[in-house]
């Protein structure tokens, strides 16, 4: 019943195969965690011209303790932790109190990762992250954090390869490249808006830890005198001006989070039926994703990215690791043309065109459509709320405030809600489930319909007023669930029923008489209540014979 | 849409899913009840005690603990028995099949193809009124489907079975 698990029991192996350690220039780069504490010490002492209060000093004594702290046990680590691989498994020891000894099947690897932070790559290192099955536990996942370049990739091949012996997968030599970096990409990176956000969170973060320290940073000089200009100017020039320096300033720095993420970016099928993404400047970064483990594709356009014709792909695959990994792991390509993404899409499924734009899309019931207005016309009405109600209270001038808040508004959401109406869609094309939503951001999923183990339906009391469900697709892959939103109750069970056949079929009836939302109450299909035990498990569970022979004649009072 | 197209539409067209076989055990209003008091009934004890014997501020405590008590006692009745309606359970062969909630209500169908591990549970109040719940997970974070206010004799009875079942099929599709 429970999957058996990748870490076993460890077995007498082959002793002609050393143990292997960690790389010695590891010291060094642990050793480099000591640089923070001391850069920031030295910037305290820039900043305040020398001198230092009590706060300050224990802000930074305590870093200097944790980064030591950090340090001896990262020492401990690399002393202890030895590796090696042995026929069918990989062995893994380390630790010194709390000894671990590991071996994991290598037909159970799912994909072997190659990172290398900037000073891992000063010191010519990488990091091995083993990927097994196991989404469950994090901390059953194997990584060596220090080894050398060469070494690294010497066991990426090794493990790949003898697993590929191990579950007897063709290995047919024909490594492929799908896609590889085109510079002219990079006119899509300022439309990613991580920018802006990306510039804001470092000027908190800033703000945050000067104020640790009892430092204001809005009384140091320079930004008074920022602040002393502001006061001569305008108040509508002194915001267009603050709005295009965050516009520039957020364009250059999702330009660099490109560069840096992108550069050097390619996506290639090995051989053993593997994908690779290499990508990365200063921290380079190799994903392997088992096709066999691919379990769909995930079309993401947000709305500026949209507007300029570019998308980006995402792999829906298990094995990526816990949401976080899998969110940074899954990314099959970088922003990049909508023709390109779908090329790309088609590639890595081996399908002749993508099933996100090969389906056939339903649209959704106009009902659909009013659910989305009547939320534009609520979040219109709260947000002029806001000000209509401190201006009814404290300053009647906010009530122009609101009335322009609410006609601004109401357009905008509106379009928002038709955009998102017009996004809506489901379909089935060959072996996929299709799904397009979104409001922002539209999402095209296409999920390999074997990957769909289970179907749930939720139904909100307004949709239940409407006659609309939304339909989950439940995966093992991806973000685990994948919903088709607001679908007219036939349409979405029988988009269930078409999609994983058999399953739904035995939970079925046609709709008669009796609302449906209401059926549980009407139906008082016999309870498994109080008194006979044993009753309702084991007796005649044939759903199919019994599904519309059930009344209400064994209600309990 | 709703009646106007429903009656036009010829009957076998539409279908809807029935609601599954098995209610709850009845003493699950008791535990959603006293589960509802936890949540909806310190904050107006605690307004109640500040109007008892802060006598200048009564209004306002007056005013506070009405604001609170009605909704909160408004949730105790309807809650239980609504989600009493609702709450049902049912397994098969192939799969397992439960509706559970009241305002936002879900069913979820399981193939026990893809069953990976079958728990039983009882938290405290639960077993007050000796009340179990199961959980079956797949291999999907987000798939597992949660049967509570089960009497203990089915709960076992219901693990046992579905461990035969998904003992004999492999493959999870992870």
């Amino acid at each position: 019943m429970t999957q058996q698990t990748a870490v076993d029991r460890p077995v007498d192996a082959d002793p002609a195969e050393p143990w292997q350690r960690l790389n010695a220039r590891l010291i060094l780069v642990q050793l480099s965690i000591l640089a923070a504490p001391a850069a920031s010490f030295a910037g305290t002492l820039l900043i305040t011209g020398g001198t230092l209060n009590l706060q300050a000093l224990i802000t930074l004594g305590s870093l200097l303790i944790t980064a030591c702290v950090i340090t001896g046990i990262s020492l401990m680590r690399f002393l202890t932790t030895r590796y090696r691989i042995t026929g069918d498994r990989i062995e893994l020891r380390s630790g010194l109190l709390f000894r671990s000894h590991r071996s994991i099947r290598l037909d159970r690897i799912r994909g072997v990762d190659l990172t290398a932070n900037p000073v891992h790559r000063v010191f010519g290192l990488t990091s091995v992250r083993i990927g097994t099955g196991d989404q469950t536990s994090s901390s059953r996942r194997l990584s060596l954090d220090g080894v050398s370049k060469a070494q690294g990739a010497e066991l990426r091949q090794r493990l790949l390869s003898r697993r590929d012996a191990v579950t007897g997968h063709p290995s047919d030599d024909d490594d492929h490249t799908i896609a590889d970096l085109d510079w002219a990409w990079i006119r899509y990176a300022p439309l990613t808006i991580w920018g802006v956000g990306g510039v804001l969170l470092g000027v908190g973060t800033v703000y945050r830890t000067l104020h640790e320290m009892r430092i204001d940073p809005l009384e140091l000089g320079f930004v008074k005198g920022i602040e002393h200009r502001y006061g001569s100017v305008p108040l509508w020039f002194g915001v267009l001006v603050t709005v295009v320096i965050l516009v520039v300033i957020g364009a250059v720095g999702s330009t660099a989070t490109f560069t840096e993420g992108w550069y050097g970016y390619r996506l290639e099928r090995e051989d053993g039926g593997t994908l690779r993404v290499l990508r990365g400047l200063l921290v380079t970064r190799s994903v392997t994703i088992e096709e066999q483990r691919l379990r769909g594709v995930e079309l993401g356009e947000t709305m500026l990215l949209r507007w300029a014709g570019g998308a980006r792909l995402n792999a829906v695959a298990s094995g990526l690791g816990d949401r976080d990994e899998n969110r940074k792991r899954r990314m099959l390509t970088p922003p990049v043309p909508r023709a390109e993404a779908l090329r790309v899409a088609a590639d890595v499924l081996g399908e002749s065109q993508s099933p996100t734009s090969a389906a056939e899309l339903t649209p959704h019931p106009r009902s659909a459509l009013r659910r989305r207005v009547n939320r534009a016309l609520t979040a219109t009405v709260l947000i002029s709320a806001v000000p209509a109600l401190l201006g009814a209270l404290l300053w009647t001038p906010l009530l122009y405030v609101a009335a322009a808040c609410a006609v601004v508004l109401l357009p905008v959401t509106l379009a928002l809600a038709h955009d998102a109406y017009r996004t809506l869609g489901h379909g089935l094309h060959g072996r996929y489930l299709v799904t397009r939503y979104g409001t922002f951001s539209h999402r095209t999923v296409a999920l390999q319909r074997e990957g769909i183990i289970g179907i749930g339906v939720s139904r909100s009391l307004f949709q239940r007023r409407s006659g609309l469900l939304t339909l989950t697709a439940t995966t093992a892959a991806g973000d685990h669930k994948y919903k088709v939103r607001d679908v007219t109750v036939t349409d979405g069970l029988a988009l269930a029923e078409k999609a994983v056949p058999g399953l739904l079929a035995p939970f079925l009836e046609p709709a008669g008489a009796g609302s449906y939302g209401g059926a549980a109450a009407s139906g008082g299909a016999g309870g498994a209540g109080g008194g006979s035990h044993g009753g309702p498990i084991g007796h005649g569970f044939a759903g199919r014979a019994r599904s519309s022979g059930h009344g209400g004649h064994r209600r309990r009072r | 849409m709703g009646h106007q197209t429903r009656h036009q539409t010829r009957p076998g067209d539409e279908v809807r899913l029935r609601p599954p076989r098995h209610r709850v055990e009845r003493r699950a209003v008791a535990w959603w009840t006293t589960q509802a008091s936890v949540f909806a009934l310190p904050l107006p004890i605690v307004f109640a005690v500040l109007y008892l014997f802060i006598p200048p501020a009564r209004t306002w405590f007056g005013w506070c603990l009405v604001a609170t008590l009605v909704p909160g006692l408004l949730y105790m009745a309807v809650m239980p028995a609504w989600r009493y309606r609702v709450h049902r359970w049912e397994t098969t062969g192939e799969a397992v099949y439960a509706a559970s909630g009241w305002l936002w209500q879900r069913w979820r169908v399981v193939p026990l193809s893809r069953v990976q591990t079958v728990d039983m549970l009882r938290g405290p109040i639960q077993q007050m009124y000796g009340l179990s719940g199961v959980t079956v997970t797949t291999a999907s974070a987000a798939g597992a489907v949660k049967i509570k206010g089960l009497d203990r004799r089915t709960a076992t009875d219901l693990v046992e079975h579905l461990t035969q079942y998904t003992q004999a099929t492999p493959g999870d599709a992870t």
